[in-house]
């Protein structure tokens, strides 16, 4: 019943312009999504700190950025050996494409680590979803940017075990997309005053 | 018509016109008891009944044309017969009296303690439109899985399945009233922001394949797409409906920020249907059924799409919550995405069904106009109704009746666009039914479907 499985993407030229994107053409429509979800979340973040700059600078002022930082750091170092999966799989080698994928993944893993340790502060400091405008938004919006990495990593294993181009192109344009989407998020949140 | 049991399409969808006319019959009652509430016997005519029946009358005729439409489509994708005729018009004998007793119950009080708006049924009717929706799963499953599997009948199979799934979440009534209505929208919400928009992109799918020829690799490409975007939205779109309703605050920013994007599968079904109708190399000779599936594809996107957009952000919803804004888009909602849908395909199914050359095109045509003119014009007068009526109770202060004292005028101009809703419904009902004696039979092989 998996309208993506039972058809094949090689036949490109029906897919109109989603046909010169590499990987399965359905994958950027969900990017193409994800993006405005997360879009629009920043979009609201903008108009709820206007509203109440003071309180927001204040507890914007409680994260960890370190924490922040080193996170960036493994999805920008996951993201490049998540290119170098594609290249391999380009390559047609499948034991190195599977070696980066794992590499990457191992990366990733490691971001969830770093950002669960940064949860169980905020939570130890009395912070949670309902406690404020801004941890609200906090917590929702690098919430369900780390469901996502959660669901990159499922991603990434399916496109190993299969070890094709189109699936490794596929599985690794949604991880890139994860770790745009941070290189946006830490930011605005952590950064920006 | 090119499967013989494709005939049980006609049961489903003159049941379907049947309550059809009821629904709008009572939607003018309660138009009337709007503007002149004491000019009916209350006793016999009690506002909350009368609104009962418009609405369960809705969901009972527009699901009578769910079924008859995929008893009518799976036969010509899945290229057999469906695989129990039989238990086809058993499901069709227990959905429609279940349906009808209902709405004669309603007639003399007899509904659940329980009740919720739709799902006022008592549990033995909910029980057997299980049983109904069930027979109905088995059967048409069975037929899919037997015959060939194209795109339209995975997703029509996937939207059908989830009718009957979500529906389940009737039976379960929670003390607690949050709670309770949180449920509700499991029902509602993912029936008419999930379920049933697959159920419309495949049937919408299905006609631009007949109609205007166009290949159906493109036509899956975009069903693909449509479906995956209304997923994507539709789902954690319920949040919308839990603000103020008691659930906690986050749900404010996941329902604005789904729901907003609710917009695109409908934007992307009216740009499906239009490109296709500009690509397509076939003349189909049933026009009407064309205007009717261009203008479901248009009215969708504006009443549920727009109108919905209107008052989904939670800043916006807070002073709009339940005022008439919601009635606009309700109407236009329903109206444009599933009644023109379920018209649209009994327009062009019925000239096959009767083996005859597409019939009393004009005046088919004109009730398109004269019923969509209808309810637009409802749809604006109960915008203003609702922006009017919000500003002066929720932003004035203004006590609620007297709110209502001073959108009056819109109440009356709502009613008269109830009558011309009603008046186009029975012009299009008797275009259906009323064949010309002269009987020109469909010359040649039916057009075969471009593959």
């Amino acid at each position: 019943m998996n309208a993506a499985t039972t058809q094949t993407a090689d036949a490109p030229a029906e897919w109109g312009p989603l046909s010169a994107l590499p990987g399965h053409p359905l994958m950027w429509v969900l990017i193409a999504s994800e993006l405005a979800v997360f879009g629009l979340a920043l979009l609201g973040y903008a108009g709820a700190r206007a509203q109440n700059p003071l309180a927001f600078a204040l507890e914007q002022d409680s994260l960890n950025r370190l924490a922040g930082v080193a996170n960036t750091a493994l999805l920008l170092t996951s993201g490049y050996f998540a290119a170098r999966a594609n290249q391999a799989a380009h390559a047609g080698d499948a034991t190195r494409t599977r070696l980066w994928l794992a590499a990457a993944s191992a990366l990733g893993l490691g971001f969830l680590v770093v950002k669960g340790f940064e949860y169980a502060g905020e939570f130890a400091a009395g912070h949670d979803i309902d406690s404020s405008p801004f941890f609200t938004l906090y917590f929702l919006v690098t919430g369900f940017h780390a469901l996502h990495v959660v669901l990159g990593l499922i991603i990434l294993g399916i496109v190993g075990r299969l070890a094709t181009k189109t699936a490794v192109e596929t599985g690794t344009a949604f991880w890139h997309m994860v770790d745009l989407i941070w290189l946006v998020v830490f930011p605005v949140f952590y950064l920006m005053r | 018509m090119q499967y013989q049991t494709q005939n049980i399409a006609k049961t489903y969808w003159l049941g379907a016109l049947l309550i059809f006319a009821v629904q709008v019959s009572f939607g003018l009652v309660g138009g009337l008891i709007y503007i002149a509430p004491n000019l009916l016997p209350v006793e016999y005519f009690p506002f909350n009944m009368v609104r009962m029946i418009h609405t369960n009358a809705l969901i009972v005729w527009l699901l009578l044309g769910f079924f008859g439409a995929a008893y009518y489509l799976i036969p010509e994708e899945s290229e057999r017969e469906i695989w129990s005729p039989k238990l086809a018009y058993v499901q069709f004998a227990i959905f429609f009296l279940g349906g009808l007793s209902a709405v004669v119950g309603y007639l003399f009080h007899i509904y659940a303690d329980n009740a919720r708006s739709y799902l006022e049924q008592p549990v033995w009717i909910k029980l057997g439109i299980i049983v109904a929706a069930l027979i109905f799963l088995l059967n048409i499953s069975m037929t899919v899985l037997q015959g060939r599997k194209t795109a339209i009948t995975n997703v029509l199979l996937l939207g059908l399945w989830g009718i009957a799934i979500f529906f389940l979440f009737s039976l379960y009534n929670p003390a607690n009233t949050s709670e309770d209505k949180m449920f509700w929208w499991y029902v509602v919400h993912l029936w008419v922001e999930g379920t049933w928009e697959l159920v419309m992109a495949s049937v919408l799918a299905f006609l631009m394949l007949k109609i205007t020829g166009v290949d159906r690799e493109v036509i899956e490409k975009w069903l693909y797409i449509i479906i995956a975007t209304a997923l994507f939205s539709g789902i954690l779109g319920t949040g919308h409906h839990y603000y103020w309703i008691g659930a906690p605050g986050y749900w404010q920013w996941i329902g604005s920020i789904f729901s907003s994007l609710e917009v695109v599968p409908f934007f992307g079904m009216m740009i499906f249907c239009f490109a296709m109708v500009w690509k397509g190399r076939r003349d189909h000779p049933n026009k009407a059924a064309m205007i009717w599936s261009l203008g479901c594809s248009v009215l969708a996107f504006f009443g549920a799409g727009v109108w919905g957009f209107l008052h989904t952000l939670h800043g916006i919803n807070f002073y709009t919550h339940g005022t008439q804004v919601t009635a606009a888009h309700g109407h236009l909602a329903f109206y444009g995405a599933y009644v023109c849908l379920n018209l649209a395909i009994m327009t062009y199914a019925f000239p096959y069904l009767f083996n005859r050359a597409p019939y009393n095109q004009v005046l088919n045509i004109a009730s398109f106009w004269i019923t969509s003119a209808g309810v637009v014009f409802m749809t604006v007068s109960l915008t203003f109704a609702g922006a009017l009526g919000t500003h002066l109770e929720r932003v004035q202060g203004m006590s609620y009746m007297d709110a209502q004292d001073q959108i009056g005028l819109f109440y009356l101009l709502r009613f008269g666009g109830g009558v011309v809703t009603v008046l186009g419904a029975l012009l299009f009902i008797s275009s259906l039914l009323l064949m010309p004696r002269t009987k020109t039979v469909v010359t040649g092989a039916i057009p075969a479907a471009a593959e």
